[in-house]
Parts: structure tokens; sequence; C-alpha cells
């Protein structure tokens, strides 16, 4: 891959990886007295292996032009790569920490091995490792086959992949070692949160500049969603991590915004996050490959505008309804509330438009799992939007909010819509990058389909009733008007689902091995030539006895 | 409208800019005004700050992500007051950078946990919460005792959230270190200090049973010692009392 590189290209990345290294050293110098020093450290030693990477090849040829009028595809296959390691790493961190609430005694007495540290190791594993990687590589192809046109160069897309694979990093081994600034979704710190704003311009700008060299007049309808979902993103990222660091050799930042006001960010950066990050990018890619699979062009492009130009405008003040009956203005609540019924109206929309596509494939999704895992997505991303919508309203929030009510939808979105058109993405690129007819093994994709189905009906259902269950018990009254249920009795309840939800994560887990394994061997494993091939290839036949 | 939008279709800045239009009203709209409209922050008279050691008590809350299980925001509906107390104003959390209202309540509500029960049962508690809890699910934090605090840099977070807007004194900020050591030490000559600068009510003990040294534990006892009594605006609210002072009547 690196060979592929023009000689000028690899000197750049030398240069970018050593102004990485420098900075890593930097940062270690001024932290060796604070957790920062490790940051530090582990910032060197990833710029100074992509130093030694491109040290190795440096003296390759020059790459013929023929390139050029070849689309850009090696960061898209080492992005897939990528993609399936952080969904195994953050789907058994899930299952762990899953474990934790049945067992709590599985810590050894460590801080790293706690439930409170773990559990942003699992979100950020799954929604930023796994998802973010899946959009990055995925936006790679789309915007490429639906411009038709190559990446403008070689160095920005490795420098976005890389860049953001290494804020990874940094907020998952942050979270082991104490460091966060505990914000939901936005844990990691001050340092962090920048390098992931340079290398998001970078993004932004190469998505641009993409664009710009497209052969088609008209931007495809799922760069609408890609590019929102880089804008967007950038903007929350932006505002709501907004600190003060204590000083520059310390990892601590204090955030700009305090009480009510920051807890109205929080949550604006929260809701948005699950609906450009999780939500639009998805889109995005729902858009491309989902008619590319089925063969069916998309079924309505009015609907695809109105229900993009909605998602856009409501979504930004839905976040408050996270915040009902809380110290927030009563005013604040009351919008959020709205929205959030309004946002039901382009959420269906999106989800009909895609159903519908399917009109005319349905013996596709019957004998495909590929497609079918689209098809399920879409279903659950209808449906986790209806209940989204539903959990907004007041009097339902007052009996759903801080119980499992809310991790359970939260799970159908992320299992259901989120991650299964994941699979059934990455399920159809990934033997279009490695030029290869078909998956390595249609039947575990099967295999994974249903291992994804079950697992995601266990947690969801294990949620649902907990969560009611739970807000049912805190509020139930007996005879003499007083409380009935102490919460550690509501805890114990809690119990019997606290181990479903343990075994369903295990099934989605599972689901996710299998994928990995099959992406792996599509990529290893050349297809064996059919003697028919062969010979029209005029290759010399195999012996074969008896003849 | 859809020829419309074909034209826009055509231009990747005018869809740029298209998207930054009408993604930003709603967060303008909503964010905006909760910085300009005097009520949406009660103004009480008698809001205090965090000391050295609550703070750090409080980051060690933040680093172990104890906001994961335990929310601290009280919600306006009777069982929530009734289990855990008078409902949460925005004043109770106006110095706290972030908030830690939290979103999930594996654990209880926290917001009316300080002074309800002692040093003792929170140290027995976090060490081995099965001991006190047996049906918990809380990990063990028996390591917080064998933690010694790092307070040589509290000055300097003294500093940064004075920056964001916490009324800390210059005479707080340089006696940050010496303040977090004489809270946990209440015979020693500093622990006069302590009160001077952060009122007579503030609590000035060995959090952790052990004068010997200052522990983490010290610090997160000390700190869920003092959620909700910051002031006390809410419990006056829920007394019927006039919450909102004159500037004039401190």
């Amino acid at each position: 891959m690196i060979a592929r590189l023009t000689i000028a290209e690899r000197q750049i990345g030398l240069l970018l990886a050593g102004l990485v290294t420098l900075m890593g050293a930097a940062l270690g110098i001024l932290g060796r007295n604070d957790l920062l020093g490790y940051h530090g450290l582990l910032i060197t030693i990833f710029g100074a292996v992509v130093m030694i990477a491109l040290l190795r090849n440096i003296d390759a040829p020059e790459p013929s032009e023929s390139r050029l009028s070849e689309y850009y595809d090696d960061p898209i296959r080492f992005g897939i790569v990528l993609t399936m390691i952080w969904a195994v790493f953050g789907m058994f961190i899930g299952v762990w920490v899953a474990s934790l609430l049945a067992w709590p005694e599985l810590t050894f007495d460590a801080a790293w091995a706690s439930f409170g540290r773990l559990r942003p190791v699992h979100t950020t594993g799954v929604i930023f490792g796994f998802g973010g990687n899946a959009l990055i590589t995925t936006s790679f192809h789309v915007v490429q086959r639906t411009s038709r046109a190559r990446l403008p160069d070689q160095v920005s897309p490795w420098f976005v992949l890389l860049g953001y694979n290494l804020f990874c990093l940094l907020a998952v081994s942050g979270y082991f070692l104490g460091i966060t600034q505990s914000k939901e979704y936005a844990e990691p710190e001050w340092y962090a949160d920048i390098w992931l704003v340079i290398v998001w311009v970078t993004y932004f700008v190469l998505y641009l500049r993409t664009l710009a060299r497209r052969q088609e007049p008209h931007i495809y309808v799922a760069n609408w969603y890609y590019m929102a979902f880089i804008l967007v993103v950038a903007v929350l990222h932006i505002v709501n991590n907004l600190a003060v660091p204590v000083s520059l050799g310390s990892a601590k930042a204090y955030s700009l915004f305090s009480g009510v006001q920051d807890a109205m960010t929080q949550w604006w950066y929260g809701h948005n996050a699950v609906a450009f990050f999780l939500t639009a990018g998805f889109l995005g890619m729902m858009y491309y490959y989902m008619p590319k699979r089925a063969e069916r062009p998309i079924y309505s492009y009015r609907i695809s505008i109105i229900s993009f130009w909605g998602i856009t405008f409501l979504y930004l003040w839905a976040g408050s309804h996270h915040l009902h009956y809380t110290a927030l203005p009563h005013w604040v609540q009351t919008l959020g509330m709205t929205f959030s019924i309004m946002l039901l109206v382009p959420s269906w929309a999106s989800a009909g438009n895609a159903l519908l596509t399917l009109n005319g494939a349905w013996h596709k999704v019957r004998d495909d799992a590929t497609l079918r895992f689209m098809m399920v997505a879409a279903v659950f991303y209808g449906l986790s939007t209806f209940e989204g919508s539903f959990l907004a309203i007041r009097a339902v929030n007052s009996l759903s909010h801080y119980t499992d009510w809310t991790v359970g939808h939260v799970h159908a979105g992320a299992l259901g819509w989120v991650a299964m058109i994941t699979f059934g993405a990455l399920y159809t690129l990934t033997p279009a990058m490695w030029k290869r007819e078909r998956m390595y093994s249609p039947r575990l994709v099967e295999v994974h389909f249903w291992c994804a189905v079950i697992g995601t009906l266990i947690y969801v259902f294990a949620m649902w009733n907990s969560g009611i269950i739970q807000g049912l018990m805190w509020r139930t009254y007996n005879e003499s008007g007083t409380l009935t249920y102490s919460f550690i009795e509501s805890l114990v309840a809690m119990h019997p689902y606290y181990i479903a939800r343990t075994v369903g994560g295990l099934f989605f887990l599972v689901g996710a091995a299998v994928g990995t394994y099959n992406i792996i061997m599509t990529i290893r494993h050349e297809p064996v030539p059919s003697r028919e091939r062969m010979e029209a290839l005029g290759a010399e036949r195999p012996l074969v006895a008896g003849e | 409208m859809a020829e419309l939008h074909r034209k826009l279709e055509r231009t990747a800045i005018g869809f740029v800019l298209a998207i930054i239009g009408v993604s930003s009203i709603g967060g303008l709209v909503e964010i905006a005004p909760l910085f300009t409209i005097d009520e949406t922050v009660e103004k009480v008279g008698d809001m205090r700050v965090y000391t050295p050691l609550e703070l750090a008590g409080r980051n060690i809350y933040m680093r172990e992500g104890c906001y994961a299980c335990h929310s601290q925001m009280i919600r306006t509906l009777r069982d929530e007051v009734e289990r855990y107390g008078p409902y949460s104003l925005a004043v109770e959390s106006q110095y706290d950078h972030p908030m830690l209202w939290g979103s999930k309540r594996t654990g209880p509500d926290l917001a009316r946990v300080g002074g309800k029960y002692s040093d003792e049962w929170h140290v027995a508690h976090l060490a081995d919460p099965r001991a006190v809890v047996p049906e918990s699910k809380m990990p063990a934090y028996a390591w917080l005792q064998r933690n010694a605090l790092q307070t040589e840099d509290l000055s300097a977070h003294l500093v940064a959230l004075r920056r964001v807007g916490v009324p800390y004194t210059d005479e707080m900020v340089e006696n940050a270190a010496r303040d977090a050591f004489a809270q946990a030490f209440p015979d020693s000559a500093m622990a006069e200090g302590v009160a001077e600068r952060y009122g007579e009510d503030t609590n000035i003990r060995a959090f952790d049973g052990d004068p010997s040294r200052l522990t983490e534990m010290d610090a997160l006892v000390a700190y869920l010692q003092i959620i909700g009594k910051l002031t006390d605006a809410a419990q006056k609210n829920a007394a019927g009392k006039q919450v909102v002072q004159a500037e004039e009547a401190e």
C-alpha cells in the first residue's frame, strides 16, 4: 500500500508522522508528572510506527500514472479491517460491562476494571471506534463512486483514517487510566479533542475536494447525509468541548459552561451525536448500499429531499427532551418534546423510502442475508425513531427516564439499525474491494444475521421489561400513601434482566466475530477458479485420476 | 421545490451553507437564551464554592465514572421528592464545570446524599458495598483508601475554575494544597483557615477515619458529604420560602 504512494507523498507522510511524534514527545515531557505523560508516550509510539512503516518503503519506485484513472481504495481496505477490529473490541467490552451489572465482584480490586471506567470504553469503542471507522471507510467509497472521481490525493485519506484512530486510542486508553471529562459520549480530554478537530477539518476538506472533481452534475443523496454528518458533528464537538486546561502539562480541563447551560449544551451535543453520527451518516450508507445491493433505484427522490432537510432542521431542537422535569426551564423542555414528535415524520419517511425501494426485490431479501441485514436495519430504524419520539413525551419520560428503558431504546437503534446497516454495507463492500465474486462464506453471513437478530431481540426485550418495571416500582404507592418499594428492591428485580441482556449481547458479539472471520477469509482466499473458467483461460487442465 | 433543490444539488458549497444554516437554528434558539434570561438560574446569597478537598473528590467521582449509574438531579415529581428530597434547583450546580446531573439510575440519585449517612458508612460502603448493602451492584473501591491524594496542583485547578467563572479568591488559590490537607486534619493549626475561607459550616474531619494520611477516600467522602449542601435554597424552596435574594439583602 505504501509503495502506491508517490515519493513526494511518502515524504509528506513522513513529515506529518514526524510532527505527530514530536508533539507526542512534547506532551509526554510537559505531562511527565501527570497521567498526560502516558498519552504523550502513546502518541510518540503511534507516530514512530507510521514513520517506520514509511521509511521501510521510502525507496520504492514511483507508482505508474495509470493509478490516476482508477479509484483510490487502499484506505478503504484498511478501514474495513479497522472497523471490524473495533466492532469485536467494543462489543466484547459491552458484554463485559453487562456482566459486571449481574456479577459485580468481577473487578479484581483494580481501578481500571470497574464499571464506571469500562462503560465509556464500550460506548466509545462501538460508537466512535466501530461506527466512526465504518462511516469514514464507506464515505471514501461512496463519494468516489457517486462522483465518478478519484480522491484528490493519497495522503489526506490516510491522515484522516489514522488520525481518527489515534483519537479513538487516546479516548479508550484514557478511560482505563482515569482520564475523562465525564461528559457522556464526549469523554476525551482537551488535547484529544483538539486533535480530532484537526483530523475532522482535513476530512471535510477532503470530502469537498473530491466533490469538486465530480463527473456527475448532481451530488447524490448519500453524500448529502455524509456532508451533514461531517459538518454538524464538527460544530457539536467544538462547542460541547470548550474547556480551560489546568495547565499544558495536565490532562485535566474544566468545561467552559456549568450547571444548567452545560446540561443543555451536553444534551444538544448528545442527542445530535445520535442524529448526525449514528443516523445521518448511516442513512448515507443506506442510500448507497441498499439500492446497490437490491439493484433497485431509490423509491422516491422527493421523499429523500423532505426527510433530509427535516432531519437536518428538526433534530437540533430535540436534545432538551433528555432533561424533562429537571432544573432546565420549562419552555426549553416543551420545545424539545414538540420537535421530537415532529421528527417522526422525516424519520419514517426515510425508513419508508428504504423499505419501498425493496419493492420488486423481496425475493432477494429472502435469499440474500446481506440485503436482509439492510432491510432489518431499516425496520429497526423505523421502530427506534418511533420509540424515540414516544419517550420524548414528557409524561412518558417521567416513567422511562433514568431507567433501562432508555438503554434498551439506544440499543434498538445501535444494534438493530447502526450495526446491521454497517454489516450489510461491509458484506457488499468487502468482495468488491478485494475483487471477489462474493463473500468467502454466504452461510456464515446467514449465521451472523441470525445471531445479530436474536441478540438484538433478547437485549431489547430484557431492557424494555427491566426499564418499565423499574420505573413503575419507583413510583408505586401503597394504601397508606407512602412509597411501596425501596430503591434496592427495584435493583434486585433487575437481576434476571441483567443476565438476559448479557446473553443478548453475547449473541451479537459472536455474530460480529463470525463476520470478522468471514471478512478475513474473503481477503485471504483467492476463489478457486472453476474448471470451465480455467479452460477458457487456456490454463492446463489439472490431472484427474481415472481419465 | 424539486427544481430548486436540483439546483442546490449542483453546488457543494451552496449545499454546505444550507446545512449550516438549517442546522444551527435549533441550538441557537434553545441554548443562547439560557445565558441571557436572568430567571434561568436562581440568585441566592448563601451559595458557596467547593473546597480544594471536595473539588479533588469531585474529580475522583468523575474519573471513576460514578455519574454513569448515579444521577444528581431530583425531578419535580412527587415520588422523587419523597424518595430523595426537595427537587434540584439550577443554582445548585452553578459552579459545576461540568454538571453531573447524570442520565441513568442503576444506583440511587445522590443530589441529597450530603449528610445523609456518616463518614464511616461511606468508607465501609465504598470499600465493600456488599458488606453494607448485600444486594448492591456497585464496584468495590477499596483501593481509594490506599491511594494518597495528589494535592500539589490544586492551586492550578482553582485558577482554571476561576477562569471559567467560579469565584475563588486569591487567598483560596494560594492555600489550596494546604487547605486540602487541613480539611481532613481537624486538630491541625491550618484547619481554622479552611473554616475562615469556606465558611463555619464546612465539614472539617478525618473523613476516612485515618488522620495520619490524606487519601483519595478522604476526598471522595468529603465531596459526597457536601453534595446538595452548597446552598439551602432547595430546602427553602420546598418549605415555600422566598429563594431569590435581592442583591442588597446579602
